[in-house]
């Protein structure tokens, strides 16, 4: 289904910590990024992709639209989501991550607000982010087609002549001839990509030294 | 769910697409067309009796062999928004790595380029063309003065470069604290502990049969290996290529394992293979390359001086320099963290039109590369089935073990699980060894490296192989090279230097492989 990018602006993260920042000897586990949509209108939530960078569990919480008066409160809507299976390890570090509207908790429909909570609760990363993160909501659905009038409420056809001895079924042989073509119409349709397998360009391989690009 | 189902159908799609290119689909399109006169295909139904016929004629098992080998070989789609690179390794800073390393083999080549003046690659003249074709089955009888050549690279300097590989987002502290890593081997991939193994491996377990062990003279066949081999003679009827890989778990008869490899690799010899290593044939005729002398030195180096397979040295050359010739190896550099090298034509520096990769087929071979193709002379003597299966070979399992990423098969991951299978579970050797100097992964690396191929004995480096390609996994050549330091560990516990250390791991080639694995993995108490 097709989908439209949100232009949203990511706030800096926020590193949560016990105790006093300067004095403390170890590095935040805990970070929160804020995500707001100055520019757009509440909107329905399809999918949000980024590229994962160290974070090992992801919490989402959501402020959405109310209709009534009373003010947006903050929901979880995904909780503890597990991008690394094993936090001490490279495994799934810096993957690529697509989280749909069907993973959620709650109700996605009128987002005002996003906060994004990271844990990497290993010590042996420096630091740890997502990146490159993309919000996107429904497309336009296809345009519904509206028939015309004779298309959807065919006239029933009168009784055909009586078959000639001899001949095969007409609506027998319309369906085979449909097939068939509908076979044609794969075949040209495909492609291959094969290679052709030459390395020389017209037989020519006199090379200058190798590039280091 | 939904993703699973987009998931499953851009997988179809990928499928069918690659199958498209091949051979197959050409011969199924030959095949349903010439099937159309036969009585049982009717017209109304066509494509249900078609997909019948395919069926029954064994049609549709060679394609459910091709879907198997393309879902072995080829990663699973990545994320839509992934880029290219992120498909050949997801982790940065190993990418950054593997391509500096690249750029210094590149460097070392060009500078063996201009310092001794020969060009890259040349053209041969015509009578020169002849002498080749002549003498093309021996190669081997004429001495080329290779002294100024030396190879671009051993596997000891490959080590270098993955002992300084460093993740920038990680604690890489100067004082020894719960993270350091003991070993050579520094960053934090995720590596199989032994119960996950035995839980992988679970064929080399000690209630299952094995060839290696249970084939022994002292046990009786009846036992096992009649029933294993009439087994393997029933995959092979059947050539169910899936079936083929489970079965070889568990070793190869010898008289199958050649009809076994090829169809797990799903090599078949058709008149347009032969056909296509033939034109190899004539482009290393036509053409002469730099990588060439490297082939030859390399050969001449290793595998002649070696007792077993000083006899295929001939065989060795027709292989490896058809190889280099052959543009379908490019496509492996999809899934693998090395890129070919590239340049120009001569006086067309920058030009797109005028780039080429070199050599052909984007390898460079190293000291010791030959040693990948040596083994595989004892099963195939045909040289277009020879160099098919090698060629299968490397772009699904030897590219691993000389290219830096973060694949469990890939050598990084096997070096650390090597170690950290030694200090797991034999950590009095470990920290012995590394008291006297002598790093155990110096020593075993070169051993993997090469996957064991001239260190064992050739028909146990052979049953080794055969769960190479019955687990599609590398991880057996850590666990063996672990189980070998265990079997030696009371000699090595008394060593006082690595020359020593090294000493003792020498000679290998009186090891049985089967029931090393075997007692390393289920039989040690932990």
């Amino acid at each position: 289904m097709s989908r439209v990018l949100v232009p949203c602006h990511v706030k800096g993260t926020v590193a949560l910590q016990v105790g006093d920042v300067r004095t403390s000897q170890g590095r935040p586990g805990v970070l929160v990024i804020d995500v707001t949509f100055p520019s757009v209108a509440p909107f329905e939530l399809q999918e949000i992709v980024f590229k994962n960078y160290y974070t090992a569990f992801l919490t989402i919480r959501v402020r959405q639209h109310t209709s009534t008066h009373t003010p947006a409160k903050w929901v979880t809507c995904l909780r503890d989501y597990c991008l690394m299976p094993d936090p001490h390890s490279e495994e799934g570090a810096q993957e690529y991550v697509s989280l749909f509207k069907h993973q959620m908790l709650c109700d996605m429909a009128q987002v005002l607000e996003l906060r994004l909570i990271l844990r990497q609760p290993s010590p042996l990363w420096l630091s740890f982010t997502v990146e490159e993160l993309q919000i996107y909501q429904q497309g336009p659905k296809s345009p519904s087609m509206t028939f015309p009038k004779w298309l959807s409420h065919p006239v029933p056809c009168e009784q055909p002549t009586p078959l000639l001895e001899g001949l095969p079924d007409p609506s027998r042989v319309s369906s085979e001839v449909q097939q068939m073509w509908a076979l044609t119409e794969m075949i040209r349709a495909s492609h291959t990509s094969t290679r052709i397998g030459r390395f020389d360009v017209d037989g020519c391989y006199d090379l200058n030294l190798l590039s280091y690009t | 769910m939904l993703q699973e189902e987009s998931d499953l159908s851009l997988i179809i799609a990928q499928i069918v697409q690659k199958l498209k290119g091949s051979n197959l689909y050409a011969q199924l399109e030959r095949q349903a067309w010439a099937s159309l006169q036969r009585p049982e295909i009717k017209l109304e139904s066509l494509k249900e009796d078609i997909k019948e016929f395919f069926k029954i004629s064994g049609w549709e098992k060679k394609l459910q062999n091709a879907v198997y080998s393309e879902l072995s070989v080829f990663p699973l789609p990545s994320h839509p928004a992934a880029p290219p690179e992120h498909l050949k390794e997801p982790l940065v800073y190993m990418r950054k790595a593997q391509g500096s390393w690249e750029k210094r083999i590149l460097k070392s080549l060009n500078s063996m380029c201009t310092e001794l003046s020969i060009p890259l690659a040349r053209k041969r003249p015509v009578g020169e063309q002849k002498e080749l074709l002549n003498k093309w089955n021996e190669m081997g009888t004429d001495e080329p003065d290779l002294s100024l050549f030396r190879p671009v690279y051993a596997p000891k300097d490959f080590l270098e470069v993955l002992i300084n590989l460093r993740n920038p987002n990680y604690e890489n502290g100067d004082s020894l604290s719960f993270r350091t890593h003991l070993g050579l081997i520094q960053v934090p991939l995720k590596v199989k502990d032994i119960p996950e193994l035995k839980e992988l491996f679970v064929e080399l377990g000690l209630t299952t049969g094995q060839l290696g062990i249970d084939d022994s003279t002292q046990v009786p066949p009846e036992l096992f290996e009649n029933e294993h081999v009439r087994i393997g003679q029933k995959v092979l009827t059947e050539q169910d290529s899936a079936a083929a890989q489970q079965y070889i778990r568990q070793g190869s008869p010898t008289a199958l394992r050649a009809e076994l490899w090829a169809l797990i690799l799903n090599i078949s010899s058709h008149p347009e293979d032969i056909l296509y290593y033939e034109q190899l044939k004539t482009n290393v005729i036509q053409h002469d390359l730099l990588v060439d002398s490297l082939i030859y030195k390399d050969v001449k180096l290793t595998a002649s001086n070696d007792d077993y397979y000083f006899v295929f040295e001939d065989y060795l050359y027709q292989v490896l320099l058809c190889f280099s010739r052959d543009t379908s190896v490019l496509s492996h550099f999809a899934y693998n963290s090395a890129s070919p090298p590239k340049s120009y034509i001569r006086g067309k520096l920058g030009l797109e039109e005028y780039a080429v990769f070199y050599p052909p087929n984007g390898v460079i071979p190293f000291h010791g590369f030959s040693m990948y193709v040596a083994p595989l002379c004892f099963l195939y003597h045909e040289p277009s089935k020879l160099y098919q299966i090698f060629r299968e070979m490397y772009v699904r399992f030897f590219f691993r073990l000389h290219s830096i990423s973060s694949h469990p098969s890939g050598i990084v991951s096997l070096c650390l699980l090597f170690e950290t299978l030694l200090q797991t579970y034999l950590p009095q050797l470990f920290y012995h060894l590394r008291e006297i100097g002598a790093q155990p992964l110096r020593i075993s690396f070169k051993w993997m490296v090469r996957a064991f191929s001239g260190y064992l004995a050739t028909d146990q480096l052979l049953l080794l192989w055969d769960r190479i390609l019955g687990y599609n996994s590398l991880e057996i050549l850590a666990v063996l090279a672990a189980a070998v330091f265990a079997f030696r560990a009371v000699n090595l516990m008394e060593v006082t230097s690595l020359a020593a250390a090294e000493a003792v791991l020498a000679d290998l080639s009186t090891l049985k492989v089967m029931p090393l694995l075997q007692i390393f993995l289920f039989a040690t108490v932990t």
